[in-house]
């Protein structure tokens, strides 16, 4: 690399995605409020093993946000960060004997030094490259684990993954209570996130994401703050393969393929790309429109969540908490409601540009 | 005090990417004060003390001209990348970047976000980012392209105001500029120099009156 692009009018449109203003900061966090609640609530309503279902993807999609929607780098392959730590957890939590929680810290880690050598040879690419050199990566990763079958189970995968928890039975087999003493490691996962967002790194990242050549003339060095940002990220997607390793009791060959890094960019991209939350909201959905399909055996699921995407993407780009937020903008503007904005093209005002990444 | 014209493609905007490093010479050397600047990144020779501002405005349309400022007086502090500290951390720099602001004249607007922003105010903030690099050398390109005359005289007097202690090489085509300005004129042509002298000669220059200022000059 010889030269780096030059500042061109044509700079990524982000434009939907706002840093948020201190009013925007409350509301958020009121929000944040409610959503704990959700999360908390969730298993009394549906089957506890898929409200952690709901739990762990919501926190995989917050750290593809994280990359996505601040750092504006679309990254294809975050299963292999996910099933990483996946199958790290796994290993540790059967050969150590450790508590589930100290496996998941150490599949995290696992996952945030593979991030390492990525992260490096990919971002020095952008836009669609940077998304196929993650893509290839995360091949690279799924053959490795598959050949590996000594260690990784291959095929079979890993199987009797213990929820070991201090020899507390009720957390160790039933899933409601487990669902407790996992949910507060999704929680942490999820302030990290917030907490990086709101810090002058993530002022920084918003910067790149907008106009790295910018950000480059202030003097930041751009491929370190998005080699950061990658790290970070596959640390979350660490803990959130994790505490799903440790809910099925299993680890397969699905958690490194690449079906599952496109799984997660969905839900990033159905919830809204740059609200952090949004994640979650779109991981909700997946999840429970995925296990209603499946019990119902129907077996095109992935043209359900095909059709999701396509619409996603044609109506309403900034997702679905994207579109609830200018909804509420516009009601607290005082701006009538306009028929329109009722149904997903409420962005018929400021309708973006499609994200160019 | 050092002016740039020439006709468009004569490499005005090359050469400084070229200093700035976001291009890298195919030959020859760039030195800065002694040392050897070629090839260097863009972020190190922000840090040796080049700055630029951009012919086309180059800003963050969602962050206030206050928020600019402090991103660019976060740049050699490393606080950028405190991951785990809240961004009310960079509330440090408000005093300074309030000072740089009022020198553009842009105090009473700190807090708007600069996509709100019409041209004139886009530029002044565009140099007040530059400042806030405290450069030995600053490299402006086109400071005053597209502004109305009022805008231009307040952008001439701001620019002799910061040229105390720090070389400054800009481009303009307007001739006013450079006239009021540039102690030294370099005229460019296709990359290489065509004539460099005072204005006042570059000016008398048949060459150049062929080349270049004899449509121009108004």
């Amino acid at each position: 690399m010889n030269s780096a692009p030059l500042p061109s009018a044509g700079v990524t449109d982000f434009s939907a995605i706002a840093v948020p203003s201190r009013a925007a900061i409350i509301r958020r966090s009121i929000f944040a409020a409610v959503g704990v609640f959700a999360m908390l609530v969730l298993p009394w309503i549906i089957y506890p093993p898929v409200a952690m279902d709901i739990a762990a993807w919501a926190l995989f999609a917050i750290s593809v946000d994280l990359l996505l929607g601040f750092g504006g780098l679309l990254s294809f392959g975050h299963a292999a960060f996910w099933g990483t730590s996946a199958y790290v957890t796994g290993y540790v939590a059967i050969h150590l004997g450790v508590p589930f929680p100290v496996a998941i810290l150490i599949g995290a880690l696992g996952a945030m030094v593979l991030a390492v050598p990525i992260g490096a040879l990919s971002v020095r690419s952008s836009g669609i490259y940077f998304a196929m050199v993650t893509l290839a990566f995360a091949q690279m990763v799924f053959f490795i684990t598959n050949q590996w079958s000594d260690v990784t189970g291959g095929e079979n995968g890993l199987q009797g993954v213990p929820k070991t928890f201090f020899g507390i039975d009720a957390i160790e087999s039933e899933a409601f209570y487990f669902y407790y003493a996992a949910i507060g490691i999704i929680f942490i996962g999820a302030f990290i996130a917030w907490r990086i967002v709101h810090s002058p790194f993530g002022r920084v990242l918003v910067g790149i994401r907008d106009n790295p050549s910018r950000v480059r003339a202030l003097g930041y060095d751009v491929e370190r703050y998005k080699l950061i940002a990658f790290v970070l990220s596959a640390g979350l997607a660490g803990i959130a393969g994790g505490v799903f390793a440790i809910s099925h009791g299993f680890v397969s060959l699905q958690e490194v393929d690449w079906t599952t890094s496109g799984k997660v960019v969905l839900m990033t991209v159905l919830g809204g790309m740059g609200t952090l939350w949004g994640g979650a909201i779109g991981a909700a959905i997946i999840v429970i429109l995925e296990d209603n399909l499946a019990s119902s055996g129907f077996q095109g699921i992935g043209l359900i969540t095909g059709l999701i995407f396509i619409a996603c993407v044609l109506l309403f780009r900034k997702g679905i908490w994207g579109t609830a937020e200018a909804v509420i903008v516009r009601l607290r503007a005082g701006g009538r409601l306009s028929r329109r904005a009722k149904g997903p093209g409420v962005h018929a005002d400021a309708d973006p540009a499609p994200p160019d990444v | 005090m050092h002016a740039l014209v020439g006709p468009n493609g004569a490499g005005k905007t090359t050469l400084f990417n070229l200093l700035t490093g976001f291009l890298r010479p195919t030959s020859g050397k760039i030195l800065f004060r002694g040392t050897d600047i070629t090839g260097r990144q863009p972020e190190d020779i922000v840090h040796l003390g080049i700055a630029r501002s951009f012919q086309i405005t180059s800003l963050f349309d969602k962050l206030t001209a206050l928020e600019h400022l402090e991103l660019a007086l976060c740049s050699p502090t490393g606080l950028g990348f405190r991951f785990w500290r809240s961004q009310k951390r960079l509330g440090r720099f408000r005093g300074e970047a309030m000072e740089l602001l009022d020198q553009v004249g842009m105090a009473d607007e700190a807090d708007r976000e600069v996509g709100e922003f019409a041209y004139g105010k886009k530029r002044a903030v565009e140099l007040a980012l530059a400042l806030a690099l405290n450069p030995r050398l600053l490299l402006l390109d086109e400071p005053t392209a597209g502004m109305g005359v009022e805008d231009v005289d307040r952008t001439i007097a701001l620019v002799s105001r910061i040229s105390e202690g720090r070389t400054i090489v800009f481009v303009d085509h307007n001739m006013h500029v450079v006239g009021s300005l540039a102690d030294r004129v370099t005229v460019l042509q296709q990359g290489t120099i065509l004539v460099e002298g005072s204005y006042d000669d570059v000016r008398a220059d048949e060459k150049v009156i062929t080349a270049y200022l004899g449509e121009a000059h108004v």
